[in-house]
């Protein structure tokens, strides 16, 4: 079971400059109360993006209709904080299937994946020229290839390269997930617990 | 191999791997789960959807905390969403067999301080729940961690979790604490120094005699507080302590079975000659009590100094105007004399017996601020039942303030328990996010004594001119 599979992704990008953005920035604890995953999109950066009579604050990135695209560019250490998956199901429900950023906190960068989104780390130096470019034309685009594991800027070429473990890109490649390889194993798991 | 020195955190972490994936992470075994209504409904869907089983339903505990109401817990929950998580929290472990500490129930509280409490935390175990703060069991030499829904569903349904191993760094603090310099200024004070993404991708070890003179109450605040500087989580080497605090707990092993297992702790610390990834020390002498002034607990500093400016720190100079902004302050602003409006004490880092004690210790005789709004809240019915027991109850009532039921609260604000928007909380709990407490909500991390010496004066104070 899982989520679609990621294969090369061209779109253009959402700048979120911001340093530590936290998974409560993401999405709030008061909207942790559903039971399914559902509508988290809705409530995407929620005290950011909405003020405190549930209006759009024109400042922030995600109501401004120049910025669009799949793929949501961050600050350093993104995703810090709570191990709320709902942050990922919030980014994955709002329609984002990559988010690139020079640093990932650890628990942040593991849901991701988990739910079909592709976290590409990149140097200081390369997100600065995200940034610079996407100011330059909201409408630049970025080119994520994971059979290749580049990341490019459409219109200047330039491009680096990015990590990811051999079986979790097999399995983003595929749209698989850990919990089918786990049951495939289930004998072996309940051995070692009995020799435990 | 098995003759070259190793650290406690291997030890622990190798003899749970099942097996070893080449260019991928360990399928990692787990002994102990803990969850809670908010961050399990879906996987327990996901189980359904699959039409899978739970595999051990023995080795997974459940309570009631992160939405629960601190007033009124014997009447029916008010918000209709908290409501329906509880109950399918109530359906989910009755239909797998799970044991399930719900509302009402005597043993019922947060998470991380009624495992450690009933025995169920051990040495050298691996422990992992939905909430990132699991790091807190790190205490008793357990791996402890925080995982996403995802894995929580890996958990349920084989045991096992896939994980990378984290690199090793251990952080040892030497030396004598000051008066007043508790655990979590001691936290604190090493969040500032690593900042909150310093031990992204390690487990941290804390060593050093301020970690081996601490009791298990102020262990377990620091190994809360791991994660808050990235680090997936933090372990202390059992000792004597962690072995008195354990014997007697209703789930702890007996008899044959305690002789047995205390033989196994015993060999659980870090050999000499083990080789880390990164090693840090840290002087006590240095730790101040500590409070914060921005929007992550990185942004921390001795209570006595003024507020850093920009351009003495790494890292954007936007991204810390934006924090300061939010706040409400300035560069080189003093933290002393400013306005309080709230003091939250209680949350998984400082709601234990000990941080009651503490903050007891400052307000016996004295009277709460007016316009202090209080939050005393235990983690726990035992800790709650402590509180009564040892008189603490009495000093708290005698200076005006009133003592809640056990739960999560304010620390996340899922329940009613919110810091209205522009207010300023001085909060035992262990984030400052913007938000964090409540919509625009103003948080001012420190610890229990801080947190006393605030609401007796209604303006943040040095908790050492009481003592």
């Amino acid at each position: 079971m899982a989520y679609d599979s990621f294969k090369v992704l061209r779109s253009s990008a959402v700048p979120l400059p911001i340093e530590n953005v936290d998974t409560d920035q993401i999405i709030p604890a008061r909207f942790l109360k559903a039971t399914e995953r559902k509508g988290f999109g809705d409530n995407l950066f929620r005290d950011w993006r909405y003020d405190k009579n549930d209006q759009p604050k024109s400042d922030f990135i995600l109501n401004n209709p120049t910025y669009s695209g799949k793929i949501l560019v961050g600050g350093k250490n993104f995703g810090s904080g709570s191990s709320r998956e709902h942050a990922a199901w919030a980014i994955y429900d709002y329609g984002f299937r990559c988010v690139v950023s020079s640093f990932f906190a650890d628990i942040f960068r593991g849901n991701s994946i988990n739910v079909g989104i592709l976290p590409v780390q990149v140097s200081p130096e390369f997100l600065h020229q995200i940034f610079t470019e996407i100011e330059k034309d909201p409408k630049a685009e970025l080119e994520v290839s994971l059979p290749e594991q580049t990341i490019t800027i459409v219109s200047t070429g330039a491009s680096e390269s990015f990590q990811i473990n051999g079986y979790k890109k097999h399995n983003l490649l595929n749209g698989f997930d850990d919990i089918d390889y786990l049951q495939a194993m289930k004998d072996e798991i309940a051995t070692f617990a009995l020799n435990r | 191999m098995s003759n070259s020195p190793k650290t406690l955190f291997d030890k622990v972490w190798d003899s749970h791997v099942v097996r070893q994936i080449a260019d991928g992470p360990d399928v990692f075994f787990i002994d102990r789960h803990f969850i809670h209504e908010v961050t399990s409904p879906v996987a327990f869907l996901g189980l359904e959807q699959r039409g899978v089983s739970v595999l051990f339903p023995e080795k997974t505990f459940a309570t009631a905390d992160h939405n629960t109401p601190t007033i009124n817990q014997h009447l029916p929950v008010e918000d209709p969403l908290s409501a329906n998580q509880l109950l399918q929290l109530e359906k989910n472990t009755s239909k797998y067999g799970i044991s399930h500490w719900g509302l009402g129930n005597p043993k019922n509280g947060i998470v991380h301080v009624v495992g450690p409490e009933n025995g169920i935390t051990l040495p050298g175990m691996t422990i992992v729940c939905g909430d990132s703060h699991t790091s807190t069991h790190g205490a008793f030499g357990a791996i402890a961690f925080g995982i996403g829904t995802s894995e929580v569903e890996m958990v349920l349904s084989s045991q096992c979790i896939m994980q990378p191993k984290p690199l090793k760094m251990r952080i040892n603090v030497n030396g004598q604490l000051g008066k007043g310099v508790t655990p979590k200024d001691v936290a604190l004070y090493i969040i500032s120094k690593l900042s909150t993404s310093g031990a992204t991708g390690y487990f941290v070890e804390y060593a050093g005699d301020v970690f081996e003179n601490m009791s298990m109450e102020g262990r377990m605040t620091v190994c809360n507080l791991s994660i808050e500087m990235g680090a997936r989580g933090g372990m202390i080497a059992p000792d004597q302590t962690t072995f008195d605090y354990i014997n007697g707990r209703e789930l702890a092993p007996k008899g044959a079975d305690w002789d047995k297992q205390l033989a196994y702790w015993k060999t659980l610390k870090t050999d000499a000659g083990s080789v880390f990834d990164k090693e840090i020390t840290f002087l006590a002498s240095d730790i101040e009590p500590m409070i914060t002034y921005g929007t992550n607990p990185g942004m921390g500093m001795g209570i006595s100094r003024n507020i850093p400016q920009a351009k003495d720190l790494e890292g954007g100079a936007s991204s810390y105007a934006k924090s300061l902004d939010y706040m409400g302050f300035e560069e080189n602003d003093s933290m002393i004399g400013k306005k309080v409006d709230y003091v939250f004490i209680g949350s998984c880092t400082n709601g234990r017996i000990e941080d009651f004690r503490a903050f007891a210790s400052i307000v016996k005789g004295r009277k709460k601020a007016d316009h202090v709004t209080a939050w005393v809240v235990p983690g726990s019915h035992v800790v709650e039942a402590q509180i009564h027991e040892e008189g603490i109850y009495d000093i708290l009532t005698e200076a005006g303030f009133a003592l809640r039921q056990p739960g999560c609260s304010a620390c996340l604000a899922m329940n009613d328990d919110k810091i209205p928007a522009g207010k300023y909380a001085v909060s035992t709990s262990n984030r400052n996010f913007e938000g964090r407490q409540g919509p625009g909500s103003r948080t001012l991390l420190a610890s229990p004594l801080v947190a006393a010496a605030a609401a007796i004066t209604g303006v943040v104070t040095d908790p050492r001119q009481f003592l």
